[in-house]
């Protein structure tokens, strides 16, 4: 296990590792996701009182579960690189941001979408999709925060920190729904008890979850190979593998 | 399947519109997302490789000399 972790930090290592793991899984995100979108598309039932629109929630869902874990994600690899300064790990971070913002946007988006013919209106100011509109500027500022400064070691820093104080909202998104009132429903699906949802919406729903949380590491990974490739071009290791593709 | 026909697909009961809206808003991000990284990744690799072949040249054009 810890040698796994101290090769995790290692470039060259992570590098042919993380090309064999994106060679499997973004055909199978693919797959998954195709099957999971026809599923809930063409196979589900309607819902009895939403009729068609519901099917929203096989994109709606899992973009906004996933955009929550993600930040957790990143705010983790932000602090593993406050505290022990592993490059790899700020290059994790910043690889999550953008990443997290395209799924917040999305869940947010298609949330808007559902809301016109479900609530009668775009959007509300209520808790739980302000705090989701909170966690979009999260990541945009960590993205935008590094490009702010010249000198990419206080970037990183600045960033970190900023991605750890972020962690308040978290809790405050996933509780938004109990806490204030809202036109937002709660959480149909439980880990413990039954799950408030029939099991002919809820399994292609689980699958797509999955298929998201796939996308989510295919696409970190993507963009730190990317990074990678650029800051190491000088290095030994990556001009050995250009010369030998 | 649960549509009868194409049309009753594309429809869906009126909400046809609000349910492709969403899925159009969502792939068309998540496409570029993922092929954004892959071209960068591409870009830099052709331009190390050309940093090789130029250094290559130099030097096989010092050793002429």
């Amino acid at each position: 296990m810890w040698t796994f972790i101290h090769k995790m930090g290692s470039p060259p290592w992570f590098f042919r590792f993380s090309g064999t793991v994106v060679k499997w899984l973004l055909p199978l995100t693919l797959v998954l996701l195709a099957v999971g979108a026809a599923w809930g598309l063409l196979v589900a039932p309607p819902d009895f009182r939403q009729g068609n629109s519901y099917r929203i929630i096989y994109i709606h869902v899992p973009a906004a579960v996933v955009a929550l874990a993600g930040y957790y994600v990143m705010a983790f690899a932000g602090a593993v690189s406050l505290i022990w300064r592993i490059k790899m790990a700020d290059v994790t971070m910043r690889a999550a941001a953008p990443v997290g913002a395209v799924l917040t946007a999305v869940a947010l988006v298609t949330g808007a979408i559902w809301g016109k013919p479900t609530w009668g209106t775009w959007w509300v100011w209520d808790a739980r999709i302000t705090s989701m509109l909170i966690l979009l500027f999260l990541y945009l500022g960590v993205v935008a925060l590094f490009e702010a400064y010249e000198n990419k070691t206080a970037a990183a820093r600045a960033c970190a920190v900023l991605s750890l104080v972020g962690t308040v909202n978290i809790p405050i998104i996933y509780k938004s729904v109990d806490w204030w009132y809202s036109l937002h429903q709660p959480a149909s699906i439980k880990f413990t008890g039954e799950s408030a949802i029939d099991s002919s919406m809820l399994y292609p729903l689980l699958l797509m979850i999955a298929a998201f949380y796939c996308l989510f590491a295919v696409t970190v990974l993507l963009n730190m190979r990317a990074e990678l490739v650029w800051n190491h071009r000088e290095a030994g290791w990556l001009q050995q593998l250009v010369r030998e593709a | 399947m649960y549509f009868d026909s194409l049309t009753a697909l594309w429809h869906m009961d009126g909400h046809g519109f609000y349910v492709w809206l969403a899925y159009a808003l969502t792939f068309l991000p998540v496409a570029v997302m993922v092929w954004l990284p892959v071209r960068r990744q591409r870009e830099h690799w052709r331009w190390i490789a050309a940093e090789q072949r130029r250094a290559d040249s130099v030097q096989a054009d010092m050793t002429d000399k």
